[in-house]
């Protein structure tokens, strides 16, 4: 039987203050094209990938220490996960 | 003095750090894949070189500070060894921890390639003391993620312990105050954008980075 697994989702955004350049750069790049409305664009990742569970909560807990440890940088980035 | 440089996939300063140190002060040089669990024994200096690290992927040198060699390198880094980050080695040691703060992509998006002018803030450390009264450097600058960044408190914290140790006549970059290269507080860990690497003979149009390498022989045979 095949061991149980998990849709995992983590969102990583630059801080809200810190400089994102290439979401200046995007935002320009829009207004360029005529949509003037569009303001304080950000470019953040989504990662997606499977993993072995069944439990969702604990498999929160380990995403977590994912993004504490490599995924995203908290000196400079938030992060937000997801399981399905 | 004995150094290692660390070599990473992608790493493409190696080679010069080697022959840096071997030609500014006849240092005797391993290179040390970032496989290796363990460094070499009686070590004066860690080097860890310009590149591009794993492609520069998820972020500039995040999954080579999480590699076998940084954890030896931070025990290392406890006893006082010294170690120097240059480039995606200044991102590297930001991202293990090992130095506060983070590089963020260069304010004006663009990868800046040229010789740039830094100004000595702390000439007092084991990386400077051989500057003697020189106030102004010239080395090379060749990065797109050089935009030195830091939450206030932290900035204040690395401003009032005099970590700051190279600025930017021309900030370059966005980078905050200036800041071109940083000191742990113990004084033994230096990360730097500008390459000492690439002006340690006058034949590379300055060797104002071998005062650097003689500054660390100096500190090496202190100890």
């Amino acid at each position: 039987m095949k061991a149980p697994t998990l849709k995992a989702k983590v969102h990583v955004f630059l801080k809200p203050g810190v400089l994102d350049v290439q979401g200046k750069a995007v935002e320009g790049a829009l207004h360029g094209l005529g949509w003037d409305g569009v303001a304080n664009v950000r470019v953040g990742k989504l990662l997606e990938f499977d993993l072995d569970g069944s439990d969702p909560e604990a498999a929160k807990g380990e995403l977590k220490a994912m993004c504490e440890k490599l995924l995203a940088n908290t000196v400079i980035e938030s992060y937000k996960v997801e399981v399905a | 003095m004995k150094a290692a440089v660390l070599v990473f996939p992608g790493s493409n300063c190696d080679r010069d750090c080697k022959t840096a140190v071997e030609t500014s002060v006849n240092g005797k040089v391993e290179m040390v894949w970032h496989q290796e669990t363990e460094l070499p024994s009686g070590l004066d200096l860690i080097v860890i070189p310009g590149g591009f690290s794993y492609g520069d992927y998820l972020r500039c040198g995040a999954m080579a500070s999480q590699s076998p060699v940084m954890a030896a390198v931070k025990r290392e880094a406890e006893r006082g060894v010294s170690v120097l980050g240059i480039c995606n080695g200044f991102q590297i040691l930001c991202e293990s921890g090992l130095l506060p703060g983070a590089l963020l992509r260069n304010s004006g998006l663009k990868y800046v390639c040229k010789p740039i002018e830094l100004t000595i803030e702390n000439r007092t450390t084991r990386f400077t003391s051989a500057y003697g009264n020189k106030q102004t450097v010239w080395m090379t600058q060749g990065n797109g993620d050089g935009n030195f960044f830091a939450d206030a408190e932290t900035l204040k914290s690395i401003e009032d312990n005099d970590q700051v140790v190279f600025r930017y006549v021309e900030n370059p970059n966005g980078s905050m105050n200036n800041i071109a290269g940083i000191i742990n507080k113990a004084g033994n860990v230096l990360g730097m954008m500008p390459h000492p690497d690439r002006a340690f003979e006058e034949a590379l149009g300055s060797a104002d980075g071998a005062p650097m390498f003689k500054s660390l022989v100096r500190a090496a045979q202190a100890a």
